[in-house]
């Protein structure tokens, strides 16, 4: 599996759009902390862009390397190689690949402006590390996604209809369902609803750090009161790891049926 | 070593789709086998289980006594040419060439194949930057740089020009006279009377014919296999 990662991995790393993927991120953030003079702010927008994008292109650039690379992992299945080493191995370069453009991305900037003396370091770390997790939560569905669907627009449709699902629809659907039952005790829903979606998980446990209550909405500072904060902290953690092993785990599944 | 490919009671159907309805082939002498049958009678679903890469619903296959099931490491025994040839994009030649040598944990033999095939040009250049013909001809590396006892070759011959065909052909020929078994599958016939020992026809998901080239010109009629098999299928369907 390590072998499969190493190639991978630098068959990605190599390639232009983690160079892009990089450059993106470099500017804004190089571009957000020069125009404003307030670090706790500029973590916040980059976490509005990175709870977008994030998802979006590791759901986006795991199909596209699932399908591009059918025939190369036709010709690795031929091998004396166990089939889950060669797609775990696959997995793990293209995620890792990406949190890498990813994290250089922001860290350069970071690393210029000196915000790991600052006591803006726990939210700069925490603003990597949900970033990183999201990276690999969504190239894992991603991954299920292709494997399951053998047409590539199904494929492709099936992925970003999830993304805004979690990004978007989502929370219009709470919304709504808050408004419509607004006399009713809504807190433990509230609670539950968080945990199936791995974005607003995300946005709580960047929120929660920040102790920005104002910015929290409705279900942030619910979760606040109920677990207080290292608590919830820890459990959101948890579950996002949660939201990392189960695709992975179906994705294993399916592949031990699947024909190539 | 038991040099042997034995294959029992083998189905395999795709959703609604059934592609082979128990298949029995056992393979025990060296030489060149030439599956054939119409497009989607199962050639190339029966050589991807021989590969263990399309999981069959019923049946046994054991290649060289040992069971495909849940054992990749049989594969190690098997050298495989695939129709289509693509690699990952942003790798060299060579390097490809090294990462199939390491994960084989063993080296090949790529030097004549890559003077025989006027392959050196391209060692330093980037696999998306070749066409068709010309990765193809580095799958061909891949394939014979292993002293491997089974080669299989789906449609070897598609995107060689000429003088590769004939260098693959030779190098078919020498590996036949090393004693290995070697499956090909093609549509071209003059290539099968030309390699061939033996013919095996799949039709409908069954073997319908086994034997030698003459043997089903013999049975079936007519002066070329092309005349023969037609003559096959025409009775089928009658």
């Amino acid at each position: 599996m390590l072998k499969i990662f190493k190639y991978s991995f630098f068959d990605l790393i190599r390639g232009k759009w983690s160079l892009i993927y990089f450059g993106f991120f470099f500017i804004s953030s190089m571009s957000l902390l020069y125009i404003s003079g307030d670090v706790a702010k500029v973590i916040i927008s980059l976490m509005n862009i990175i709870l977008l994008l994030n998802p979006l292109i590791a759901t986006i650039f795991g199909v596209m390397y699932f399908y591009n690379s059918r025939e190369f992992s036709e010709l690795l299945l031929a091998q004396p190689i166990k089939r889950r080493d060669i797609f775990l191995g696959q997995y793990l370069g293209l995620s890792v690949s990406l949190s890498i453009s990813f994290i250089l991305g922001l860290l350069i900037p970071f690393a210029i402006f000196g915000i790991f003396s600052t006591n803006q370091v726990t939210n700069a770390v925490t603003l990597l590390f949900v970033g990183t997790i999201l990276t690999l939560i969504f190239s894992a569905i991603a991954f299920y996604i292709a494997l399951r669907n053998e047409n590539k627009i199904k494929g492709f449709g099936t992925a970003i209809f999830l993304w805004l699902f979690f990004a978007v629809i989502y929370d219009g659907i709470f919304l709504l369902l808050l408004m419509t039952f607004n006399e009713y005790p809504l807190e433990k829903f509230a609670l539950v609803s968080m945990i199936f979606n791995p974005i607003d998980l995300s946005r709580i446990l960047i929120l929660l750090n920040l102790d920005i209550s104002a910015l929290m909405g409705y279900t942030g500072a619910v979760f606040n009161q109920f677990f207080g904060n290292m608590l919830g902290i820890s459990i959101s953690i948890f579950v996002l790891l949660i939201w990392i092993v189960t695709p992975i785990f179906f994705f294993l599944r399916s592949l031990k049926k699947k024909d190539f | 070593m038991d040099k042997t490919i034995k294959i029992s009671g083998l189905h395999k159907s795709f959703k609604k789709l059934h592609v082979l309805k128990g298949i029995d082939l056992t393979i025990d002498k060296p030489g060149i086998y030439a599956v054939l049958g119409p497009n989607a009678s199962g050639k190339t679903t029966l050589i991807k289980v021989m590969l263990g890469m399309v999981i069959p619903q019923k049946g046994n296959v054991e290649i060289l006594g040992e069971n495909i099931k849940n054992n990749p490491f049989y594969r190690k025994n098997i050298s495989y040419l695939p129709q289509i040839a693509r690699f990952p994009e942003n790798l060299k030649v060579s390097e490809l060439l090294e990462m199939i040598q390491d994960l084989q944990k063993r080296k090949g033999d790529t030097d004549d194949l890559i003077k025989g095939l006027k392959l050196e040009p391209y060692l330093d250049a980037k696999l998306v930057s070749l066409s068709g013909g010309t990765k193809q001809k580095v799958n061909v590396v891949l394939t014979f740089m292993y002293d491997n006892p089974i080669i299989i070759l789906d449609e070897p011959t598609s995107g060689l020009d000429p003088i590769s065909m004939v260098y693959l052909k030779k190098k078919i020929q020498e590996e036949k006279e090393k004693g290995k078994i070697i499956l090909v599958t093609t549509h071209i016939m003059p290539l099968v009377e030309e390699l061939a020992d033996e013919i095996i026809f799949l039709l409908e998901g069954v073997i319908s014919f086994r034997g030698s080239a003459s043997q089903l010109k013999l049975d079936q009629g007519g002066e070329s296999i092309e005349i023969a098999i037609a003559n096959l299928l025409t009775k089928q369907h009658a």
